[in-house]
């Protein structure tokens, strides 16, 4: 019985690391032998003509998470400050649940509510109201993750900065958030990995674009959409540039949360302790 | 004088006060090292901004309801609770009825539960009790990467491996030897409701695990030795000593990844195979709620499609806020005493 259960965890174990290895694989397979220089420099061609890539996605996906980040990383920072150093009594338990509950909000719904703050207002498509609806999913996820990494700095250090005169605001800002940096930008990466990839909410905020776009109040092409349109597309030659873009996805991806390992291998709070 | 202060020898004892009467009242007051007049005001504004970012946070859900209420009153006023159990959802001739999205989101989560929950325990059960110390690292961090895949990309992969796999081995043979039960039935398209449940599954084993292994790691070590000291072998200690008192937070943790399963979008959209029908066979496409959102709103042409659509969305959130919060008192009833660790 025991020897059978330690083969079946383990059995366990291979079965579910057996999709992940297969994902990946696939990814590099078709993703590598399908990506190009055309495919990181050019507009989609219309169907039926060979070429053609991804690059104004590539720099709309870049567009939206700009968006997203500078109003998502402010609000959310903010809004973990406040939870940690203020946020001790009724009002702050109540935030802290509703930025987990806002957590687990289905990433349509999201969009749903983008649309109807940004796009009926506007009265069209646009890359703010992608950029709105990924704020949205990016503000508990940060706010969470700063009010844990500021609760980790030892009381003593704030005590020994109001000891030497230094008034509460400075504290916060220059020494409590400067000694947490590393893990509160851990966790603004995981946000930002995490919402990179998201497509629901973009499907109606952002909506896609065949062309170049820099506009804020234009509809703005994405990596992720342009993944799934094409996936879901009946031509090869489109099926071939989705596995392409999965690639890079999932490349700027990997690359985003294993540097925010190293970053908090390398000393999360190495100053406090 | 000060100087002279300064130079003056310590000595031990009463010391000499006599410079004090040369100082005058008004420079004896004594000051802080930094002036505190105007940033008691700095502080105040501070504070209140602090504060204005977390009530944000506030804002935001009352935004979201306000929006999904404003905007699906049209189709509640039309139909009322009678719009999630009508089954004919014909926009053309304005026929609503959400009931088979209500059905496949039900079904494929449940489909997608039953297979991750034992694969997501025994993954926890290895990594914590079994595993060899140099292969636990590595195991966490892969199972949690699974989580960071973009949904999009597991659809894709979904779609041109897992769909043809099943299509050409499982169903097949699913449906020779299992066919009797009426759960595998009629042509292995391979897109259907058991694509979507196993695409799924793929995707809440990282969620369900992570959990289990946190609250199983919350166990006190004593539990697990007075077990062992009772002449347990390894897998009664676990039973009885480690999965017996987590199981509430394993419950919290599997209701966790429901609620992951339910508002699942892109994944399930490409491989459920979109049709509002109701089959008992797994093989025969479906539709959930949160794909008939994501496929037809922006199509949406009338007033009534676009508020019976956002009618859907506004049922989705309510339901997975119920789940969610259910799963965090589960969690946290049972890992409350233990230090918070990060889940990086």
């Amino acid at each position: 019985m025991n020897l059978l259960v330690t083969i079946a965890a383990a059995g366990a174990v291979i079965l579910v690391l057996l999709p992940l290895g297969a994902i990946f694989a696939y990814l590099v397979f078709k993703g590598i032998s399908s990506l190009n220089w055309a495919f990181l420099t050019q507009t989609p061609k219309p169907v039926g003509e060979p070429g053609g890539g991804m690059a104004n996605a590539i720099a709309g996906t870049g567009l939206i998470l700009l968006i997203a980040s500078s109003m998502g990383v402010p609000i959310g920072i903010g809004a973990g400050i406040y939870l940690a150093e203020y946020g001790r009594n009724r009002l702050g338990d109540l935030i802290r649940f509703t930025a987990d509950v806002l957590n687990g909000v289905p990433s349509i719904v999201v969009g749903i509510v983008a649309y109807g703050i940004v796009v009926l207002t506007q009265g069209h498509f646009s890359a703010l109201a992608g950029g709105v609806a990924l704020a949205i999913m990016m503000i508990p996820t940060i706010t969470r993750a700063t009010e844990e990494m500021l609760l980790l700095v030892p009381n003593a250090v704030r005590e020994a900065a109001y000891g030497l005169g230094v008034s509460r605001w400075r504290t916060t800002l220059s020494i409590t958030l400067r000694t947490a940096t590393s893990g509160v930008i851990t966790g603004v990466m995981l946000a930002f990995a995490r919402v990179a990839g998201e497509t629901a909410p973009l499907l109606f905020t952002a909506f896609g674009n065949q062309y170049w776009n820099w506009k804020i109040n234009q509809p703005t092409a994405a990596l992720s959409l342009q993944v799934f349109t094409y996936a879901i597309s009946p031509f090869d030659e489109w099926h071939r540039q989705a596995w392409a873009g999965a690639l890079i996805l999932i490349v700027m991806i990997v690359l985003a949360v294993t540097a925010v390992r190293i970053v908090a291998s390398r000393g999360m709070l190495k100053g406090a302790n | 004088m000060a100087n002279q202060a300064l130079g003056a020898p310590r000595l031990p004892g009463p010391q000499p006060v006599a410079k004090n009467e040369v100082v005058s009242g008004l420079e004896a007051k004594s000051e802080p090292l930094l002036r505190t007049g105007s940033s008691e005001v700095a502080d105040r504004i501070f504070s209140l901004a602090m504060l204005a970012c977390g009530l944000c946070v506030l804002a935001l859900v009352a935004v979201i309801l306000y929006q999904l209420i404003i905007r699906s009153n049209l189709s509640w006023h039309a139909s009322g609770w009678r719009f999630f159990f009508r089954s004919e959802w014909d926009p053309v001739n304005e026929q609503y009825g959400a009931w088979p999205f209500v059905y496949g989101t039900i079904v494929s989560s449940i489909l997608a539960l039953a297979l991750a929950v034992p694969l997501a325990i025994g993954v926890a059960v290895f990594v914590t009790e079994m595993c060899p110390r140099w292969l636990k690292g590595p195991v966490a961090f892969t199972t949690e990467l699974l989580a960071a895949i973009p949904s999009v990309i597991y659809g894709l992969w979904a779609i041109f491996v897992l769909v043809p796999l099943l299509r050409q081995y499982l169903e097949p043979f699913l449906a020779k030897y299992f066919g009797w039960t009426g759960l595998f039935e009629g042509a292995p398209y391979g897109i259907g409701m058991l694509a979507a449940g196993i695409i799924l599954a793929i995707m809440v084993v990282p969620i369900i695990s992570s959990i289990t292994r946190e609250v199983m790691t919350a166990v006190p070590q004593q539990q697990r030795e007075a077990v062992l000291a009772l002449g347990a072998t390894r897998w009664e200690m676990i039973r009885t000593g480690v999965l017996r008192n987590a199981r509430v937070g394993i419950l919290g943790g599997i209701i966790l990844g429901l609620g992951r399963a339910l508002g699942e979008t892109m994944a399930v959209t490409m491989v459920i195979g979109n049709r509002p029908e109701i089959a008992r066979s797994l093989f025969a496409p479906g539709y959930t709620m949160a794909s008939v959102i994501a496929n037809e709103f922006s199509e949406a042409t009338t007033d009534t499609y676009l508020s019976a659509l956002v009618e859907v969305g506004l049922a989705l959130f309510l339901v997975t806020i119920i789940v969610n919060v259910l799963a965090q008192v589960l969690v946290w009833s049972v890992t409350r005493g233990t230090p918070a660790r990060g889940h990086a």
